[in-house]
């Protein structure tokens, strides 16, 4: 007899099925623990409007050809340092500003950060770009040690750089930045509180979300444009790119700025809901969390649409969200969420990765 | 010479095989004669390495079903099933690409494989294995059939780094070493040396011979064959054609026998042409033009080619006939001069040629001429999107695809063309061959293009897609006076359609034909008879 639901998981693909499954059990057990559903659905959303813009930066990478980019902490040390000048000049705190409304300065100090992260991670994104460029063929090994490395020397640069705001560096004259900066004076949860309202016990952070879907919706009407076209197709076959008259390896740089820019752009979106900047080795798997998302979406290395970031992220930071205090009623004090989450981040990888076929193209 | 007939040292007879319900060889007969040199003559896909597969026992022939006829060597009957049998049996081959290791003097790779060794203490003691090499003896061998080819080389010299002309000897030597050959097949041996190297390499095929090893010589070159072979045999589409003997025979008939009176015309050109071509409109002129395509070379090209006219450009593969648009798309390293419609191309800017109206359909579909994974509708737009902007519509400061006008277009195409599809958001990847190849006109004809470059058009298709596509290139050409450029290596197809055939050889252009030239004139133009042009053509 064959089997009715064959075609439905072929479909939509064994992992989402799974993922998707798992979501549902654990939306059950929360339920059957008599833990309040609505505060863990709140917490759902709030985690999809903070990590999404960073699942997003995949798109443009994977469109461009470069495939996934492990390496958006090149991006993500942009978006930080933005972060950093705004707090150090307290823009959130200028009494101009603040006499218009709170919310307003810190609207201006959020945006004034993504714009300095965005000039930083344009520059870092093209030289990036050209790194690329020459290691055709293993860029996601490239890309992941890239990543890596700038976690690395960002390390260093955080003790050396000259920031002097006592909310940045060590308390009692210590010297370079701290580990984990509050934002309680700067932007903190800015696009969260914006808007938002409660329905039946959920809370929908309305100004988060819209933030994150005019990203993606801008993000949408490139991939359409002329350009976003003609990267598109230089991504999937570059002979034929060629052929068409395009400028390939240009077209990859234009991929790996957007992606980086995005990474930039999502760090801060992050920052502002977590109501922290963390340093250091914080960021450090911020790239692997972000793929794992966007190809539980439905993305492949070869192929990622809007689609797929919308999907993934909400499942994956759904499971995160719901897992840890479920896992905490299975098993008090346990870190079984943690694990979990590297099962599914990393597992999800390693089953992309190997679904990889050998340059067919085809899905 | 009739005492010679009873004995030959090799005979396959009524050789047939299939490939997967593909009869590649139709009841084929070889017959070669101790210490002759046999000319192996046909065009590609004729059924030459198939042939030779059989006689060596490759693996790709077993493991598809193994081949019919008999093959017998020294009158006895024999079953090569495996490589090493055809070694056994004393059959030897001189490969087209060389399996040297680079690292190793001239001595040690001649005798890879058979070295001589002599005892020691070791392998008194572990066995054979661990015998000593005796380079003396390996040297003296090597000596030997160095000499035998009259090649000047210390043998203790590593092959890193030697002339290819060079490489080519020392394969032929480690043949020659083998004990008890009796037959040595050169695969088209000449193709990567020079003039002066070919000449001494056929000089010392004849010194080989004349040792009493025969020689299978598989070529596409005539003048070599005239010059060093005793007799050979034609193939033609896996069918064998004739053996002959060379002083029997002349170039012409040779030229003949491998083209072959097979001139069914794929498309009725009986209309009147009221196409007006004059001499002095150029569309496409080219100076000593060159491309560095791998595989299909082009060493200097002088051509012009009429506006308003279809010309065909042929060739056997590998001779640099594919080269030709590839290397005006500006896909491969060009260098030359290149005019279209009086102006200067820009060889070294991407994309220059599609400023200059000219499109390009390529032979490879899968590789270059298709986004597989995307629709037909975004392959059909796509490099008029880019080339031309159509299809796209402003939106405040940006220009986005227009959905409408790309969804109507495509459409449009999809029913002028008659591509078999369930809609233009297919992707392009799951048609057929014949679709696939129509989609990509499709997007060059949407470049509205002066000059189109067809390349391979009717290459793995079936027989009604391709009266279609050259029926639908003869009327673009004849209705909006669209200059085509066909570039394929089946002639056929080339005299139905074409006004002038420019056959490449070696790189360069030949001759150039009218279709209606004689098969002799084909034959000889592209065994490269006519090296650098021909005198009265």
């Amino acid at each position: 007899m064959r089997n009715p639901l064959k075609p439905l998981v072929e479909k939509f693909g064994l992992p989402r099925v799974i993922i998707v499954s798992f979501f549902l059990f654990l939306i059950a057990a929360a339920g059957m623990f008599q833990m309040n559903l609505m505060q863990l659905l709140s917490d759902c959303l709030r985690r999809w409007g903070m990590y999404g813009i960073l699942a997003l930066a995949m798109v443009p990478a994977v469109q461009c050809g470069i495939g996934l980019n492990f390496g958006i902490s090149m991006g993500i040390v942009g978006g930080l340092l933005g972060g950093l000048i705004v707090i150090q000049f307290r823009v959130a705190e200028s009494p101009a500003l603040v006499a218009v409304h709170p919310l307003f300065a810190m609207w201006v100090a959020v945006l004034l950060a993504i714009t300095i992260g965005v000039i930083l991670a344009t520059g870092i994104g093209y030289l990036y770009g050209l790194l690329l460029n020459r290691v055709k063929g293993s860029e996601m090994t490239v890309t992941t040690y890239v990543g890596f490395s700038i976690i690395a020397f960002m390390n260093m640069m955080w003790m050396l750089l000259p920031f002097t705001d006592g909310e940045l560096i060590w308390p009692n004259a210590g010297k370079g930045l701290r580990n984990t900066i509050s934002l309680a004076a700067s932007f903190s949860n800015v696009m969260n509180k914006t808007l938002a309202f409660s329905i039946a016990g959920v809370t929908v952070p309305t100004g988060l979300l819209l933030f994150f879907f005019l990203i993606c919706f801008l993000v949408w009407l490139f991939m359409r444009s002329k350009t976003g076209m003609a990267m598109s197709a230089a991504g999937a076959n570059p002979m034929f790119a060629t052929a068409a008259g395009i400028n390939v390896n240009k077209m990859r740089i234009i991929g790996t700025v957007l992606s980086t820019v995005l990474a930039a752009v999502g760090i801060l979106v992050y920052a502002q809901g977590f109501g922290f900047i963390q340093l250091y080795n914080g960021p450090m798997m911020m790239g692997f969390t972000s793929v794992a998302a966007v190809l539980i979406g439905g993305a492949s290395p070869r192929k990622a649409r809007i689609a797929h970031v919308l999907i993934g992220t909400f499942l994956f930071q759904g499971i995160m969200a719901l897992g840890l205090p479920v896992a905490n009623q299975f098993i008090p004090e346990s870190n079984l969420s943690e694990v979990a989450r590297l099962i599914i981040s990393n597992g999800i990888i390693i089953y992309a990765l190997s679904q990889v076929k050998g340059g067919s193209g085809r899905e | 010479m009739e005492k010679a007939k009873e004995t030959y040292v090799l005979k396959m007879d009524n050789i047939a095989k299939e490939y997967y319900g593909n009869r590649v060889l139709k009841g084929v007969n070889l017959h070669i004669r101790p210490g002759e040199i046999h000319a192996l003559m046909g065009e590609n896909g004729a059924g030459k390495s198939t042939l030779m597969n059989i006689l060596f026992g490759m693996p790709v022939i077993h493991t598809t079903g193994g081949y019919e006829g008999t093959i017998e060597v020294n009158g006895n009957p024999v079953n090569i099933d495996t490589p090493l049998k055809a070694m056994e049996l004393g059959i030897g081959m001189v490969h087209q690409e060389f399996m040297l290791i680079p690292g190793f003097s001239v001595t040690e790779n001649i005798k890879v494989g058979r070295e001589k060794t002599v005892a020691n203490l070791v392998s008194r003691l572990f066995g054979p294995s661990m015998e000593s090499l005796d380079f003396k003896a390996m040297r003296k061998d090597a000596k030997k059939a160095l000499k035998t080819i009259g090649l000047q080389i210390e043998e203790y010299v590593k092959v890193a780094g030697l002339p290819v002309g060079y490489m080519q000897f020392i394969e032929i030597a480690r043949e020659l070493d083998k004990t008890g050959i009796q037959i040595l097949v050169f695969d088209e041996p000449t193709a990567v040396l020079t003039e002066s190297e070919a000449e001494r390499l056929l000089e010392a095929m004849r010194v080989i011979s004349s040792q009493g090893i025969a020689i299978i010589f598989i070529t596409h070159r005539l003048d070599e064959v005239m010059a060093v072979a005793d007799s050979m045999t034609i193939l033609r589409d896996g069918e064998f054609v004739a053996r002959k003997e060379i002083k029997d025979t002349d170039v012409v008939e040779i030229a003949e026998l491998m083209i072959g009176r097979k001139m069914e015309k794929l498309v009725d050109r009986d209309e009147e042409d009221s196409r007006i071509i004059d001499e002095s409109q150029i569309a496409v002129s080219m100076r000593n033009y060159k491309v560095n395509m791998p595989g299909e070379q082009v060493k200097g090209i002088d051509l012009d080619i009429r506006k308003g006219e279809i010309f065909g450009i042929g060739g056997l593969a590998g001779q640099g006939k594919l080269g030709i648009p590839n290397g005006i798309m500006g896909l491969y390293k060009t260098e030359g001069q290149v005019k279209i419609n009086g102006e200067e191309l820009n060889l070294n800017k991407l994309g220059d040629a599609l400023d200059h109206k000219v499109a390009f359909v390529s032979e490879d579909r899968r590789g270059v001429g298709l986004l597989l994974d995307e629709s037909i509708e975004q392959n059909i737009i796509f490099s008029a999107m880019q080339t031309n902007g159509k299809f796209l519509k402003k939106v405040a400061w940006m220009s986005l695809y227009d959905t409408a006008a790309g969804k109507s277009h495509a459409e449009e195409m999809v029913k002028t063309l008659d591509i078999r599809c369930t809609g233009i958001k297919q992707p392009a990847g799951a048609l057929s061959g014949g679709n696939q190849q129509k989609v990509c006109l499709a997007r060059a004809l949407t470049l509205e293009p002066d000059i189109l470059f067809v390349s391979e058009p009717t290459r793995g298709i079936d027989i009604g897609a391709k009266k279609l596509v050259l029926e639908y290139l003869a009327k673009l050409n004849k209705e909006q006076g669209m200059t085509v450029i066909i570039v394929s290596s089946e002639l056929m197809e080339l005299r139905s359609v074409a006004d002038r055939i420019g056959i490449v050889s070696d790189g360069k252009l030949a001759c150039i034909l009218k279709p209606d030239d004689s098969d002799a004139d084909f034959g000889l133009a592209m065994s490269g008879a006519w090296k650098g042009g021909r005198k009265d053509a």
